[in-house]
């Protein structure tokens, strides 16, 4: 029941201060998952990015499902998990729901708002230092358990690389991901064993 | 009733086609609320566009529960809310359900230790493409707040709030002083 709770906060706050959506929203979410609560893993978080890669829909929304779900398997009964999954998924919709509607009833004004204009010219440049945190972390996690690690070997970074140049070069997304899971099924499972 | 299901629908349609979410999903929304339901105006639509980005959550759903508000109140922006993360939900949930059973399997673990690389090169790119248009000062801004983060394992949500603090006191106190100055000779 308390787990319960936390998820809901930890998630009512993703969404509330999920300021630039998308990959800026991906800092928050690693922040209460991984370093404030044991939910998952540096290694799973990354999984659940790549999910989110290939299956459609915000990550922030993808993320809630699949964590509210974990979350609530560790009682172990399913509906927990499932239940788990509706509240994360109710808590990180909640904040949009709230606030847009106030904005389309009373601010339609607001883009126009030296507050918001400000404070959304200060977040700009955070919010970018806020991506490249959530990337270092996943290269360079606090903890050096094996199962932290995303970067296992030097086949990684050369992954990394091509990837990198691939998304560089606006190879779709999706593309990058499958042929990187191909990649890692040939060099892990069929030359690895 | 008619019009809650079409808005229901229509969502629920954008809401399984955007793969990678934010700004993939904004020529979808275009093209089903302005071209095919003429439920907003394109002039509107882009104003709708900055009010989505200044409000936190995913721009999406921002989007979303505004046009389903503005077409049929507070049921619209309802329906419109589920439909667009129906998808994502149902399907994240039965990968949830069955991922337990296949994590172990040695395929998938090669495969996951190969996307994971791949991930973080994907979240590397746009720091640095947002970070090219800004001003040199700025990047002081940028290392200071992933320093924060990643380093000193900060809250992002502290960073959020200083940085929001500082741009309002610049936009108040600093950028008036400015735009005078500037003025000043053409006076």
């Amino acid at each position: 029941m308390l787990l319960l709770w936390q998820l809901f906060v930890s998630y009512l706050k993703i969404g509330f201060f999920g300021f630039g959506g998308g990959y800026a929203m991906l800092s928050l979410i690693q922040n209460e998952v991984v370093v404030q609560h044991p939910w998952l893993t540096n290694a799973q978080f990354a999984d659940i990015v790549a999910i989110s890669q290939i299956t459609p829909g915000p990550i922030a929304i993808n993320s809630a499902t699949y964590v509210g779900y974990s979350v609530g398997m560790q009682t172990g009964y399913v509906w927990c998990g499932v239940l788990g999954s509706v509240i994360a998924t109710f808590a990180v919709c909640l904040p949009s729901l709230t606030l847009m509607i106030l904005v389309a009833r009373f601010f339609m004004k607001l883009k126009n708002n030296r507050w918001v204009e400000g404070a959304m010219r200060g977040m700009r440049p955070a919010v970018i230092g806020m991506i490249a945190a959530a990337a270092l972390l996943l290269i360079f996690p606090h903890s050096s358990e094996p199962d932290e690690q995303n970067f296992i070997d030097a086949w990684s970074w050369v992954l990394f690389g091509g990837v990198f140049v691939g998304s560089w070069r606006k190879v779709n997304p999706i593309l990058l991901i499958v042929l990187s899971a191909a990649a890692g099924i040939l060099i892990y499972y069929v030359f690895g064993q | 009733m008619n019009r809650l299901r079409t808005i229901f629908v229509s969502f629920f349609k954008i809401g399984l086609f955007t793969f990678g979410g934010g700004y993939a999903m904004i020529p979808l929304i275009e093209r089903e609320v302005i071209d095919n339901r003429q439920w907003v105006e394109r002039k509107e639509f882009l104003d709708l566009l900055t009010l989505a980005q200044s409000v936190p959550g995913p721009i999406s759903l921002n989007t979303s529960v505004f046009v389903g508000y503005k077409v049929r109140g507070l049921r619209g922006a309802a329906a419109a809310l589920l439909g667009v993360v129906l998808p994502s939900f149902v399907i994240l949930l039965t990968i949830a359900l069955f991922f337990a059973d296949v994590r172990h399997n040695p395929v998938v673990d090669a495969a996951f230790k190969g996307m994971r690389p791949a991930v973080v090169a994907l979240i590397i790119g746009p720091v640095i493409s947002l970070a090219r248009g800004m001003h040199w000062t700025m990047f002081a801004v940028i290392a200071a707040s992933a320093l924060a983060v990643w380093g000193l394992g900060w809250s992002p949500i502290y960073i959020l709030l200083i940085a929001a603090a500082g741009g309002i006191a610049w936009e108040l106190a600093v950028a008036p002083r400015i735009a005078k100055r500037n003025n000043k000779p053409k006076a």
